[in-house]
């Protein structure tokens, strides 16, 4: 697949809005198709699965929810969400049932082809190269070491999973349970002030400014996100 | 509540007519008139029978003032019947021998029914005007919310038909600088629009009364500069100094909520305070464990006249030039409520408006939680 020239799938009822998203994705090179509603988004994306969907959560048939938990049975490319829903339970809920990112409506173009650019990317990553690279970032899952600027970062063994994890899911929105489960297990999802002071102790060590981080990105009241 | 502020008749029989339903009417009617004759009776060797009358009539009076009109005519028919039955001679029988008796008799009758009447008419007018009244205030007030609200949305609305209408059909006329103008005209309209509407739907969010904060574990200092970089644009490099005290603990607070209030504060400092003016934030944590934070700025300050007013729904300053709908400070003042917490206002030594919040919360030492699994 062509990063630049990816089939993006746009299932969404609002007429106006299929038409600003057709606009502004084919004049970035991506090839369009669109769907007004879960059924034919549905039949769309089996009938010749695309590169990536686009999907509104306030579909007219079927829940915009159900819709996502039924491609996820199948479909494991990314699936962004576009919704003008904006809270904290909707978003998580849909991220928890796979999505890969979510956008609130309104939103800005600039934004969205970023997280589109993104969601692509780490989806067509390299698993088998072992150094990730980010900007001025350098991370070795072989050797499990990080530089900065090819200056050796030392990380504590929980700091490095952490960002080795959101590393690996570059781009992808990370709820805080989900983090808290994979790094500190199971009993720990509830404990989020661990996860504040790791955060904040890698950012430290990570950013040029821990204050205006470019790399860990705060979702606020969802999660983190990898850049 | 009111009722029990005001000593207006209104709000009295207002309140009595809640207190009680009809049927207790009723009774507390019947007991009253019979309590009042039978104590007159007690007095009976004493007290001539037609001042009875008069005291009769005063109960009845006393009880059109708060009843309904059914128990009240009751009260006045009933106080006849006793009057007649017990101290009119001959006692203890319905029978009058006396003409002037008769005379009496009737004329008790018709008083205490046109008494009733009255009284309960006069209260109905009274009670009409104040709903009127109230009616009066309400639509001014809806007045002024709508004069402000479509005033707020209509302006971006205007704009964004203006420019598009004039992208479209003014095509060849227009230079390139000019339609880039028009689009960054839109642009901004489009995001002043969009926060109105989210300002109105966080007020219907206070409004509904099913805000529940979701309590959860924040990092001050990376809420602080999350919401100076959503801030960026607006701020438009107008210097910001922050604050936090070191080794601040996690507090555990809605971050929604609290991104909101101090997005609120320094959006408004930001829009109103002069070039020159500086924006500081600080957040420290209080000798009695609150979470407090200050957002003061070096601008002109509120005018002392209305800085009690400030937090009220709607309300702007006199002379503020357009642009707000006075929602913005009383959504702070909300949200912060929803968490038990206290925000004030006030003017700096020599500069500026100085907002102090003062949140109660649960806090988590960063020294104890350097946990590795």
């Amino acid at each position: 697949m062509n990063l630049n020239t990816a089939d993006i799938l746009v299932i969404d009822d609002e007429p106006q809005i299929r038409k600003l998203l057709e606009i502004t994705l084919q004049s970035n090179g991506y090839k369009v198709r669109e769907a007004g509603s879960g059924r034919e988004g549905l039949a769309l994306a089996a009938s010749h699965p695309p590169d990536m969907i686009l999907l509104d959560l306030g579909l007219p048939d079927e829940s915009g929810q159900v819709v996502l938990r039924q491609l996820r049975e199948w479909y494991n490319r990314p699936i962004l969400i576009l919704s003008v829903l904006s809270s904290e339970e909707a978003i998580v809920s849909a991220l928890d049932g796979g999505a890969n990112d979510y956008l609130v409506k309104p939103f800005r173009s600039g934004e969205l082809l970023a997280r589109i650019r993104s969601a692509l990317r780490s989806a067509t990553g390299e698993p088998e190269n072992p150094v990730l690279v980010c900007g001025d970032l350098q991370i070795d899952l072989s050797l499990r070491t990080v530089k900065r600027n090819n200056e050796p970062v030392k990380l504590t063994a929980t700091e490095y999973n952490l960002l080795a994890l959101m590393a690996k899911n570059e781009g992808k929105v990370l709820t805080h349970q989900f983090l808290l489960r994979s790094i500190w297990g199971p009993s720990f999802v509830d404990q989020s002030q661990y996860l504040r002071v790791y955060v904040a102790q890698l950012r430290k060590k990570i950013e040029t400014d821990h204050n205006a981080p470019v790399h860990l990105l705060t979702e606020s009241g969802i999660g983190y996100r990898f850049v | 509540m009111a009722y029990f502020c005001s000593v207006s008749p209104i709000a009295l029989s207002n309140f009595l007519l809640h207190k009680y339903s009809r049927k207790h009417q009723y009774l507390v009617s019947i007991v009253l008139i019979l309590g009042v004759a039978g104590i007159c009776f007690a007095f009976s060797a004493f007290v001539e029978y037609k001042v009875v009358a008069f005291v009769l009539l005063l109960m009845v009076s006393l009880i059109a003032m708060f009843f309904e009109i059914a128990p009240v005519l009751l009260a006045a028919f009933l106080s006849a019947i006793v009057w007649n039955y017990f101290f009119i001679p001959p006692r203890f029988t319905f029978a009058i021998q006396s003409t002037e008796n008769v005379l009496l008799f009737s004329m008790y009758f018709i008083i205490a029914m046109v008494n009733a009447v009255l009284t309960y008419k006069i209260r109905e007018i009274e009670k009409e005007a104040n709903r009127k009244t109230v009616r009066e205030e309400t639509l001014k007030l809806y007045d002024t919310l709508l004069n402000s609200l479509s005033h707020e949305l209509k302006t971006p609305i205007a704009t964004i038909i203006g420019a598009t209408d004039t992208l479209q059909e003014e095509k060849q006329k227009l230079s390139e600088a000019d339609a880039g103008q028009l689009l960054s005209e839109i642009s901004k309209a489009s995001i002043r629009l969009n926060r109105q509407v989210e300002n109105l739907l966080n007020m219907s969010r206070l409004e509904s009364g099913f805000l529940q904060p979701k309590k959860d574990w924040c990092d001050i200092g990376e809420l602080i500069y999350d919401v100076l970089h959503q801030l960026k644009d607006n701020l438009n490099h107008k210097p910001v100094e922050v604050c936090v005290q070191e080794n601040i603990p996690l507090f555990k607070l809605d971050y929604g909520l609290l991104e909101q209030v101090l997005y609120n504060l320094i959006h408004n400092a930001a829009m109103y305070i002069p070039k020159y003016a500086v924006i500081r934030i600080e957040a420290s944590l209080s000798k009695n464990k609150h979470l407090v934070m200050v957002v003061e700025d070096t601008g002109n300050g509120f005018p002392e006249d209305e800085i009690d007013y400030v937090f009220d729904k709607f309300y702007r300053l006199r002379n503020t030039h357009p642009g707000g709908t006075g929602l913005g400070l009383s959504i702070v003042k909300g949200f912060i409520e929803s968490m038990n917490g206290t925000i004030s206002l006030k003017n700096g030594e020599d500069y500026g408006a100085q907002f102090t919040i003062d949140i109660p919360a649960e806090i988590a030492e960063v020294n104890d939680l350097k946990h590795e699994p």
